[in-house]
């Protein structure tokens, strides 16, 4: 069923430590080019905006792993977590620049912005949201929140969506970069409440089961 | 191509913006909506030949020339430019009064405003074609007649003693220094005098963001964000510089607050 020969299970752990270091690569290249020039003649701003873009594609990716299983049979379910925190560190680093990088930790204009200008409210709002998601990341938090841990990681919907409308509000125009992410998030969000529909019809389709239900 | 002015009066004490950061760093959404696109995309433009209509209700109007426009009396004019979005250049521009070619065509008394239009070519335009163009063309902007009259008001065609690169909108462009740099319409192709406020393409697009005066405001914030501070590029790179504060009406108040005298700033954005 898998479009990609599966991982042998011993390289499990080497795979999900490649992807922290190739997800960082990004932000490493961004800031080592803004650092030298190479990234135009604003590069605060030019870097903020890359990180914060980078953000919203980790969790689009985050998104993408349940789908994928799903309908491509490809399970991935144990990159997950690190492409959650890597979105985490993003957005982390995103508002880092912000406050420090664009706004000279001028804390009354980042406090006024937040609380006045909606597009940057959704943002910190998001960030704060991604707060409890990261620190009860580990194992041992997945154990003792049993099916609150399930309940509280649903938090991830709400934040893609405040990730897009705070993508939207922020760009001049909606061109095709900023639409593409949207519809993405769109298009990813629209699958969970289709996903039991789909899964049952799936379920329905397989010979055994048929077999199984026209024996009752 | 090389382009003669004499010097003028009007220039600021202060550090020019790279030439560089001046014609890459652009906002030109007919060649694409991100600051490199401009540079990168106006290639295929032809900024020759060239005329600039301009008509409505003048007692002489008519058609201006490129090699026309060339003969103004050509003045090296270095102002700072404030754009929208918070950052800031100084540049040297070489133009003329717009004044200079209003008086040729001879307002009649009832015109109270001029209205201005960017050229619409999609072949060598890659921003006005295709899907998700991010605003209708053509471009277009306005200016109350008093304020098109102000000698702080130019006509450009020129930058940094050359005729003016393509992404800074060759062959002519209007410079209003006070104002928020989308004021400034590049590739101009029409001018008219009219009686009513003239549409303007970033108000059109979301009124409550950019209105028609568009005055440089570090009290009025714009509903995104403060405007009272700004970037100016090309100083300090990633830990550089701190922002400098904005001026009102970009450190031009001297010459034009009186144009504004009993206008409600906040409210007249």
């Amino acid at each position: 069923m898998a479009i990609i020969p599966a991982l042998p299970r011993r390289y499990h752990n080497a795979s999900i430590w490649a992807l922290y270091a190739l997800g960082l690569c990004p932000a490493a290249w961004y800031f080592y080019l803004a650092a030298t020039g190479g990234l135009g003649f604003n590069p605060v701003k030019e870097f903020e905006h890359l990180l914060g873009i980078w953000a919203l594609r980790f969790i689009i990716a985050t998104l993408m792993i349940t789908p994928l299983r799903d309908l491509a049979g490809i399970n991935w379910l144990r990159y997950r977590r690190a492409l959650g925190l890597i979105a985490f560190y993003y957005v982390l680093m995103h508002f880092t620049v912000y406050a420090l990088l664009d706004l000279r930790l001028d804390l009354g204009a980042v406090g006024g912005d937040i609380a006045r200008r909606p597009y940057i409210t959704i943002g910190f709002a998001c960030l704060l949201m991604l707060i409890p998601l990261a620190v009860t990341s580990n194992n041992w938090s997945i154990r003792k929140l049993a099916t609150a841990w399930n309940r509280l990681h649903k938090l991830i919907y709400l934040i893609a969506i405040g990730g897009a409308i705070h993508y939207v509000l922020a760009v001049k125009s909606v061109t095709l970069v900023p639409f593409a992410h949207i519809a993405l998030i769109a298009l990813l969000l629209a699958y969970r409440p289709l996903r039991r529909p789909i899964m049952n019809w799936k379920r329905g389709n397989r010979p055994t089961t048929k077999i199984a239900q026209s024996k009752i | 191509a090389p382009l003669a002015a004499v010097p003028s009066a009007y220039k600021p004490d202060e550090k020019l913006t790279p030439r560089e950061a001046v014609t890459t760093y652009n906002n030109f959404y007919e060649f694409g909506v991100n600051k490199e696109d401009p540079s990168q995309n106006a290639g295929d433009f032809k900024p020759a030949p060239w005329s600039v209509k301009v008509e409505g209700m003048v007692g002489k109007p008519r058609e201006f020339g490129l090699e026309e426009l060339v003969k103004m009396p050509l003045e090296d004019r270095t102002y700072r430019m404030r754009c929208v979005e918070g950052w800031s250049m100084v540049i040297p521009w070489i133009g003329f009064p717009l004044s200079t070619i209003l008086d040729q065509v001879e307002p009649l008394g009832s015109a109270r405003y001029v209205s201005f239009e960017t050229v619409v070519r999609p072949e060598e335009m890659p921003g006005q074609k295709g899907f998700f163009q991010p605003l209708p063309w053509p471009y277009i902007e306005g200016l109350r007649l008093d304020e098109a009259r102000h000698p702080l008001t130019i006509l450009a065609i020129g930058l940094y003693g050359e005729t003016l690169p393509n992404q800074n909108g060759a062959p002519i462009r209007l410079v209003v220094p006070w104002k928020y740099g989308f004021k400034s319409i590049k590739s101009i192709v029409r001018i008219s005098l009219v009686e009513q406020q003239p549409q303007t393409t970033w108000k059109n697009a979301n009124a409550r963001e950019y209105g028609f005066y568009s005055n440089v405001n570090p009290s009025v914030d714009h509903p995104r964000w403060s405007q009272a501070t700004e970037q100016r590029i090309g100083e300090g790179g990633l830990f550089g510089t701190a922002r400098r504060p904005t001026l009102p009406f970009n450190g031009y108040a001297d010459q034009v607050a009186s144009l504004y005298a009993g206008l409600d700033l906040k409210a007249n954005y």
